[in-house]
C-alpha cells in the first residue's frame, strides 16, 4: 500500500478521494465514498485477469495449430504433398493417401451448395421482400430453429427417413432419366455422396439465408425506392436494388455455408458410407474428410496412420480458416459500408 | 410484349414482366415452403418415434446388452449432464472474461487481434477440436475421460461467449460507468456491479446460444469422452453422453437400439429448443432490446 499517495494515472476516481484526504475531516462522508484501502492493487488485478482470459483465446488457437503440426509430421515426412493426391488408405500396409477424402468433402460441399444456395436466397428474399409484416419474424425463427438441430439428429433422420426416400424414389427416378450423364448411375443403396449432399444442403440453409437476410437489410431503403421510382416491378426492384448491392456479401454467406459444409462430420458420417474411393457417380458411397477422423481416430494404431489423421484435421482447419476470413471480408465489404439506418 | 403506353400516358408495366414478377414471388415463395418442409419432417418424426420409444425406463436405467429388450439411456444424460457442467465451469468464465477484456481495455492492435482470432476459432470444425481434446488432455492423462470432453466443449463456447459478451457490453452507454466513477466506484468494480450487470440478459444469451451449441455436439466427445456404457460420475473417466449414445445407436443394425436413439434425440431436441427458447424470452424481456 506505498503506492497509495501516488495513486494511479487512471479514469476512476476512488484513488483521488483516497481515505487519507476524507476521513481525517468530513466524518459525515457516507461510508460508501470511502474506500476502504486504494483500489489502483484491485483495479490492476481484475485488468491481468481479463487480460489473461483474452489472451486464453490466442492460446486456444495457438495450442490448436501446435498440436496439428506436431502431431501431423510424421505424416508429412512420410508423404508430403504426396498425401493429398495419392489414393491408397491402407492402414495395414501404413500406405496412406488423401485423396478419397478430399474428394468426397469437396464434392459432398459442392452439391451441398447447389442444393442449398438457391432455397437460402428464396428465403431471404422472401422473409425480408415480400412475406408481410406479421410472419417475418415467425418465419425467420423457424428458419433458424433448423440451425439449432443437432448434427446427430440430422443424421439420424437421414438414415431412417431421407435414405429411404432416395433408395425408393429420388435415385431410380435419377438413374433412369439422367443416367447418362454418369453422375447418377449404379444400384440406388440410399446411402452414398448424393444423401450426404442433401442432408449438408438442409443444414446450411439457414447459415446462408441468415447472411443474405443479413446483408439484404443492410441495403438502404433508397436504393430500393429509386428502382421503383423508375417504375420497376417488386421483381426488378429486388433484383437491381438489392440483390445486386448486395451480392458481395451474399457470396459470403455462401462461402460461409460452404465453410459449415467442409467441416460437418456426425450427419455426413452416418450416411455417405465410409468407402475410401474416387467415383464419379453421386449414388456411390464416398468418405469425407472428417468422416474419416471420426470413423478410424480412435483405434488407429500405429504413430504413421494416427499422424495421416491429424494431418488431414490440419487441412481441414487451415482451409476452413481460408474459408472463413474470406466469407468474413466479403459479407463486411456489404454490411461495414453502410450508414445508420433509420436516420431518414 | 413491349411496355406499350397507355392512352393516359401513365406507363404500364409489360405483361411479360408482371408474369416474370408473380414467377419471382411464387419461386421465393416456394423455397420457404421446399426449407419448411424438412424442418416439419424432422420434428415430426422426432415427436412421433421418439415418444413411442420414451418410458420410464428409458430415462432410468442403463443400456442393456445387445438382444435384450428394454435398458435405457439414464447413464447417457446424466453423462451430458456431466460433460456440460464442466464445459461451462470452464468455457463461461474464460468466455466472459475474454468479453469484458475486450469490450472494456481491448481497443488497441491487441484488441483487434484477439477478436480476430476468436471469429477464426469460431468456424475450426469440432471434430478438429475433438483431436486436439484428444492431444492435450487424453495424451496427457492416459485416459478418456469426461474432463478431455467438457475442455474440447468449452473450446467451442468461448468464442460465442466473448463475441456477445463484448458486444452486450459495448450496448451499455458510457454515462452509466462515468456515473459509477463519479460516485467513487473503482472501475473493477464498475464493471463488474454495473456495466455487467446492465448487460446481464444479452451475456446470458450468449452463454445460452453457446451451451445449446455445444449440447448437440457429438463428434468433439468422440474421442474424448469416449462413452461408457456404466454410469460415471468420475472426471478422470470414459463417459457417456446422449449426443454419443444416439450416434452409436443410429448406425447399430437393432431395432431396439433404432427406437432408442429416437428417444434419446427427443430429449436432447426437447433440450436444446427449451434453453433456446427461453434465451428468445430472455432477450425479448431484457433491459436491451432488440439485441439478439
Amino acid at each position: 500500500m506505498a503506492n497509495r499517495a501516488l495513486g494511479a494515472p487512471q479514469l476512476s476516481g476512488p484513488e483521488l478521494i483516497s481515505r487519507r484526504e476524507i476521513t481525517s475531516e468530513t466524518v459525515t462522508q457516507p461510508a460508501l465514498l470511502i474506500p476502504e484501502k486504494s483500489s489502483a492493487w484491485a483495479d490492476r488485478t481484475f485488468h491481468a485477469a481479463m487480460l489473461a482470459c483474452g489472451a486464453a483465446v490466442l492460446v486456444i488457437v495457438g495450442l490448436i495449430v501446435y498440436e496439428l503440426v506436431t502431431k501431423g509430421q510424421l505424416a508429412w515426412h512420410a508423404f508430403g504433398w504426396r498425401f493429398f493426391v495419392t489414393h491408397d488408405w491402407d492402414p495395414v500396409n501404413d500406405q496412406f493417401g488423401a485423396l478419397p477424402f478430399v474428394y468426397g468433402t469437396l464434392v459432398s460441399s459442392i452439391l451441398a451448395l447447389i442444393i442449398s444456395v438457391p432455397l437460402a436466397i428464396g428465403v431471404a428474399v422472401f422473409i425480408t421482400e415480400m412475406s408481410p409484416r406479421w410472419l417475418r419474424s415467425g418465419l425467420a425463427f423457424t428458419t433458424e430453429l433448423l440451425a439449432a438441430i443437432p448434427s446427430v439428429i440430422y443424421g439420424l433422420w437421414a438414415i431412417f427417413v431421407l435414405v429411404p426416400l432416395l433408395r425408393e424414389y429420388v435415385e431410380p427416378f435419377l438413374g433412369k432419366y439422367f443416367g447418362w450423364t454418369g453422375l447418377f448411375e449404379g444400384a440406388p443403396y440410399g446411402i452414398g455422396m448424393l444423401a450426404a449432399g442433401v442432408i449438408l444442403a438442409i443444414m446450411i440453409i439457414p447459415i446462408v439465408s441468415a447472411i443474405t437476410r443479413e446483408v439484404m437489410t443492410a441495403v438502404p431503403q433508397q436504393q430500393r425506392e429509386a428502382v421503383l421510382a423508375l417504375g420497376a416491378t417488386r421483381w426488378e426492384m429486388i433484383r437491381m436494388g438489392v440483390l445486386r448491392n448486395a451480392r458481395a456479401g451474399i457470396v459470403g454467406g455462401i462461402i460461409l455455408g460452404l465453410g459449415r459444409a467442409l467441416g460437418e462430420t456426425m450427419a455426413v458420417t452416418m450416411v455417405i458410407g465410409n468407402r475410401a474411393e474416387v467415383a464419379k457417380s453421386l449414388f456411390a458411397p464416398g468418405y469425407t474428410m472428417a468422416s474419416v477422423i471420426a470413423n478410424e481416430f480412435s483405434e488407429a494404431t500405429g504413430d504413421l496412420y494416427l499422424s495421416s489423421l491429424v494431418q488431414i484435421g490440419l487441412a481441414l482447419f487451415l482451409v476452413t480458416i481460408v474459408v472463413n476470413i474470406l466469407a468474413q471480408l466479403l459479407v463486411w465489404t456489404v454490411t461495414r459500408g453502410t450508414p445508420a439506418r433509420g436516420n431518414v | 410484349m413491349s411496355d406499350s403506353n397507355s392512352k393516359s400516358g401513365i406507363p404500364v408495366v409489360g405483361l411479360r414482366r408482371r408474369i416474370v414478377d408473380v414467377l419471382a414471388t411464387i419461386a421465393a415463395g416456394g423455397a420457404v415452403l421446399l426449407v419448411l418442409v424438412p424442418l416439419i419432417a424432422i420434428f415430426g418424426y422426432l415427436v412421433y418415434k421418439g415418444f413411442g420409444a420414451l418410458n420410464w425406463a428409458f430415462l432410468t436405467q442403463t443400456p442393456k446388452p445387445v438382444g435384450e429388450a428394454g435398458g435405457g439411456m439414464a447413464n447417457a444424460i446424466g453423462g451430458s449432464i456431466l460433460i456440460l457442467g464442466i464445459a461451462s465451469l470452464i468455457g463461461v468464465p474464460l468466455g466472459i472474461g475474454a468479453g469484458i477484456y475486450l469490450a472494456e481495455y481491448g481497443r488497441g492492435r491487441f484488441g483487434d487481434l484477439i477478436r480476430f482470432t476468436a471469429d477464426v476459432l469460431n468456424g475450426v470444425p469440432s471434430i478438429v477440436i475433438g483431436i486436439v481434446g484428444y492431444s492435450i488432455v487424453v495424451l496427457t492423462q492416459k485416459h478418456f475421460s469426461a474432463l478431455a470432453g467438457g475442455t474440447a466443449l468449452a473450446i467451442m463456447m468461448v468464442p460465442t461467449i466473448t463475441r456477445t459478451t463484448e458486444e452486450m457490453l459495448l450496448l451499455v452507454p458510457i454515462q452509466v460507468r462515468e456515473a459509477a466513477y463519479g460516485l467513487g466506484v473503482s472501475r473493477w468494480r464498475t464493471t463488474i456491479s454495473i456495466t455487467l450487470r446492465t448487460a446481464t440478459s444479452g451475456v446470458i444469451t450468449g452463454v445460452m446460444l453457446a451451451f445449446a451449441r455445444i449440447a448437440g455436439e457429438t463428434a468433439p466427445l468422440l474421442f474424448t469422452a469416449f462413452g461408457n456404457q456404466f454410469w460415471n460420475w468420475k472426471v478422470n473417466q470414459p463417459t457417456a453422453a446422449l449426443p454419443l449414445q444416439i450416434f452409436t445407436y443410429a448406425i447399430s443394425p437393432f431395432d431396439e437400439w433404432h427406437r432408442q436413439a429416437w428417444a434419446g434425440a427427443l430429449i436432447l431436441i426437447v433440450l436444446i429448443v427449451l434453453a433456446v427458447t427461453a434465451v428468445r424470452i430472455a432477450a425479448g424481456r431484457g433491459m436491451l432490446k432488440g439485441v439478439t
